[in-house]
């Protein structure tokens, strides 16, 4: 069975180059990463905040801090993996007052074993993407994903949906290699448990163990 | 190895990030063990479904608009403090 292989390109020169010229006060270069990054930064947003407006305003404040703070960013890793960290705080603070009754943290963890444990066994037979349109589908996995608490989905967008190595996201989230590792699978398996209720096979049994 | 064995290595084994022996045992499990393979290869179309699914696009407009708030706001602040902010923390942001 085939592995996961990340999407994102690797441009850290020629992003460094940029990130220089931003600190001597070049606006150009700074809208060029601007350019770069809004799309991803946005995706994380509304990623973690399920709420649009909220998205919008996590990419105007992530960036003008990245800009404020440009003289801060010493270049130890890369000036994504730093926007990404501002960009995750950002969204989270705005969670935080939208959902005032309840604790976010990226610090939730695990309760039990069982609730990442397969309940259902069930294979996806015809594809999803043939049973689906585009629209539907996009419904089915942005409320499969609104059910996930906020520490599984920040990790698994890092992750899985922007293609952060695990070590740039333990860095953007200042948590340990094993508690991103255990959030990883979790929300990866909680994922699929939820959408085995749209895609199991129509045509077979009912696929339980 | 156990089907549980097997879901604690699950993620290592997607990513491709461990060693040859290991990757083996879980090989040889998943040949016998109908239920992890659909458990491995469901989680494998659950990664590749968001990642492919375009979930949350930032449309044309809207990022016109953002980029132009955006650039609005940092020369606000360059005209209000050129250097003034440099070396100031910002809360919650490491500087690395």
């Amino acid at each position: 069975m085939g592995t996961i292989q990340p999407k994102v390109a690797d441009s850290a020169g020629d992003e460094l180059a940029l990130v220089h010229a931003a600190k001597a006060g070049d606006m150009g270069a700074f809208e060029e990463l601007v350019r770069r990054y809004d799309r991803n930064v946005f995706r994380i947003a509304q990623h973690i905040t399920q709420n649009r407006e909220d998205a919008e305003d996590v990419v105007q404040d992530a960036f003008l801090k990245a800009y404020q703070n440009l003289g801060n960013f010493q270049e130890q890793s890369k000036f994504y993996t730093w926007l990404v960290r501002i960009a995750v705080n950002e969204a989270l603070m705005r969670l935080r007052r939208r959902r005032p009754e309840r604790m976010v943290s990226l610090d939730e963890d695990i309760k039990t074993e069982e609730d990442s444990m397969p309940r259902e066994v069930a294979d996806w037979s015809p594809n999803p993407e043939q049973l689906y349109t585009q629209g539907e589908l996009r419904e089915i996995l942005g409320k499969t994903i609104q059910g996930l608490p906020p520490s599984f989905r920040t990790v698994f967008v890092l992750r899985d949906v922007e293609g952060l190595s695990t070590e740039e996201t333990a860095d953007a989230l200042d948590l340990s290699i094993p508690a991103v590792k255990s959030r990883l699978l979790r929300a990866r398996l909680q994922l699929r448990e939820r959408l085995n209720k749209y895609f199991k096979n129509r045509t077979g049994g009912d696929g339980k163990q | 190895m156990t089907c549980s064995d097997f879901l604690k290595e699950l993620t290592d084994y997607l990513d491709d990030s461990m060693d040859a022996q290991t990757r083996a045992e879980l090989e040889d499990h998943l040949q016998w063990c109908h239920n992890c393979y659909v458990v491995c290869n469901t989680t494998k179309m659950t990664i590749e479904i968001y990642r492919d699914s375009h979930l949350y696009e930032l449309p044309d407009d809207l990022r016109k608009r953002l980029r132009s708030a955006i650039m609005g706001k940092c020369q606000n602040h360059s005209a209000c403090s050129p250097e003034t902010d440099k070396g100031k923390s910002p809360g919650s942001t490491k500087t690395t």
